[in-house]
């Protein structure tokens, strides 16, 4: 069997091993339907449409996500068995893949556990479901997104607090990159293609068009380079840590 | 097959390993001897391929352990200090997630599975999770993770710590049961584990090797060797044999253990010693309870040799 599998199944046996995988389970459940019913006025807004649903996924991700991955590295690093983990006949990669697989794999069982909520919308009126299924492939790659800052900040730490608080901190910065009162100060003395740079790193615009239903190659290879980049990031911090 | 050559490995301004060269063939299991902080850990973990070392190289089986990393890991059977493990989960699932890892499919998995599970009495165990096993049975999980895939190079720090003394035996056995075919090397603080597994010891300390010899002319380094032990049936002529052994031309001194009320002779020539000892107690119809010649105590060596640096 290959190591990226190897990986991966031993990650999710751990989550479902530990109250882990339930806890957090019920929380995202629990969650998700609080706000899409209090804050997103399912009912009152009067539309066949779960946008008051995926609009605060971000605002979920931004704390459930990183309580996910903070224990990815810095928990190996500190009970000792990253050094089992790095004399097994595999390439960091391999690890970091696996987990990264592992954790992706968990969150989108969360996600998919929703589907009551898809169910009441169909029978209360008629949505567009095809923009429902573009809305979960958004919010599936901003949670991978997500994910992968939080795996690349659990490597650089052995104490997972401090792998939570950092992974919330980027991740927060990365939703807000395109808001206003965040670019105001840039604005006058920063050239516009750069603010706009900046901008368009923000989730918050990626997922907004592809929750529409505009699925947007540019928006989903966004989501592609960004895991990319910060994986390869987490091997490449993993192979740092090792040269002491 | 071990090679290491010139291996240094620096943390900032420690020097842990200190150019060290040796070579380890199969059939021999070596032992690291040292005292704590001595630099035993640190060389195996760069062996095993976990830590980079600073200048040198090492290899095993012909395979540089930088270069050639995972094909050299293929090739090991590794035992980190302290054992670690996945404390959530079970003893059977953390040893098939070693397999699957390691790469062991089909009936090869099953039977080297079984095999580690009967060659360390694993059974009753199997369906527990590893945070609720004794600390001995965490140990033999980790032993057999690192003997799982049947390796051909061995390196195991402190394998029987936290085992009792049967445990300890049981795992002694095993590693001479292995040690024909395989390249083994293992740490241990236990100077009797030195003289039951090992046929070559190196003593570090500070990162340099101090010695590096069979466990027989390392207790020849000890003012022990040769040395004639008694005990005489009556205690109370301890003190008057003491006299007539000291008046032997041969004899250097002698030393006088209460707590065991063994009288024990150190000679000039090693040789002769029992000999002597041996007319003398015939001459003077010595009724002795004990009598025998000591072959060197490695305790003492190892405080001799590494007491220097130490201090």
């Amino acid at each position: 069997m290959n190591g990226v599998t190897a990986i991966m199944r031993r990650e999710l046996q751990g989550y479902f091993a530990t109250p882990l995988a339930y806890v957090f389970i019920v929380i995202f459940l629990v969650l998700a339907g609080w706000f899409t019913f209090n804050f997103g006025n399912f009912y009152n807004g009067g539309q066949a449409s779960l946008a008051p649903f995926f609009n605060y996924h971000p605002w979920l991700y931004l704390f459930l996500v990183p309580a996910l991955s903070m224990r990815l590295w810095a928990e190996e690093h500190k009970t000792g068995t990253i050094e089992l983990l790095m004399t097994l006949p595999l390439d960091v990669w391999q690890s970091v893949a696996g987990k990264f697989i592992a954790a992706w794999a968990f969150t989108a069982l969360a996600l998919a556990l929703t589907f009551p909520i898809w169910i009441t919308v169909n029978y209360l009126g008629e949505p567009d479901n095809g923009v429902i299924v573009a809305a979960y492939l958004g919010s599936l790659m901003m949670a991978g997104g997500f994910l992968a800052i939080g795996s690349f900040v659990s490597a650089t730490t052995n104490n997972q607090v401090i792998a939570f608080i950092v992974t919330v901190v980027i991740c927060f910065v990365m939703l807000m990159a395109g808001f206003q009162p965040l670019l105001s100060p840039l604005v006058g003395w920063v050239p516009l293609p750069i603010i706009d740079a900046v901008a368009s790193l923000s989730f918050l615009t990626h997922f907004a068009s592809i929750s529409k239903g505009v699925i947007d190659a540019r928006d989903l290879i966004y989501f592609a380079l960004l895991i990319g980049t910060f994986l390869y990031a987490n091997v490449l911090v993993l192979h740092m840590k090792k040269a002491g | 097959m071990i090679e290491c050559q010139e291996l240094t490995k620096q943390f900032g301004a420690l020097l842990a390993v200190d150019n060290l060269s040796f070579q380890v063939d199969p059939g021999e299991v070596l032992c690291f001897l040292g005292p704590n902080g001595a630099g035993k850990t640190t060389t195996m973990r760069i062996i095993a391929g976990f830590l980079p070392p600073s200048s040198g190289r090492a290899s095993v089986c012909g395979l540089d352990v930088e270069t050639h990393a995972t094909a050299a890991k293929r090739k090991i059977g590794y035992l980190p200090e302290g054992a670690p493990s996945y404390p959530e989960m079970t003893a059977r699932a953390f040893l098939e997630f070693i397999a699957d890892a390691r790469e062991l499919s089909g009936a090869k998995r099953l039977a080297r599975l079984d095999e580690v599970y009967g060659l360390l009495h694993l059974e009753p165990v199997l369906e527990q999770t590893i945070d609720t096993l004794s600390k001995g049975y965490r140990r033999r999980v980790g032993l057999a993770q690192a003997i799982l895939h049947d390796p051909e190079v061995l390196i195991l720090d402190e394998p029987t710590d936290g085992l009792d003394p049967n445990q300890k035996h049981e795992v002694r056995q095993l590693i001479n049961q292995m040690s024909e075919s395989k390249t083994i090397i293992i740490s241990t603080h236990l100077l009797e584990e030195v003289d039951a597994v090992c046929n070559r010891a190196i003593i570090i300390a500070g990162g340099r090797i101090l010695a590096d010899d069979t466990p027989g002319n390392l207790e020849a380094l000890s003012r022990f060797h040769n040395a004639v032990s008694l005990k005489p049936a009556d205690p109370s002529q301890l003190q008057s044999l003491r006299g007539e052994i000291d008046a032997l031309p041969e004899v250097v001194e002698t030393e006088l253990d209460l707590k065991s009320e063994r009288l024990t002779a150190f000679f000039r020539d090693r040789r002769l010693s029992l000999k002597a000892i041996n007319e003398l107690a015939d001459n003077k119809g010595w009724e002795l309870s004990e009598l025998h010649l000591e072959s060197g105590r490695l305790d003492e060596v190892f405080r001799t040799i590494t007491g220097g640096a130490h201090a």
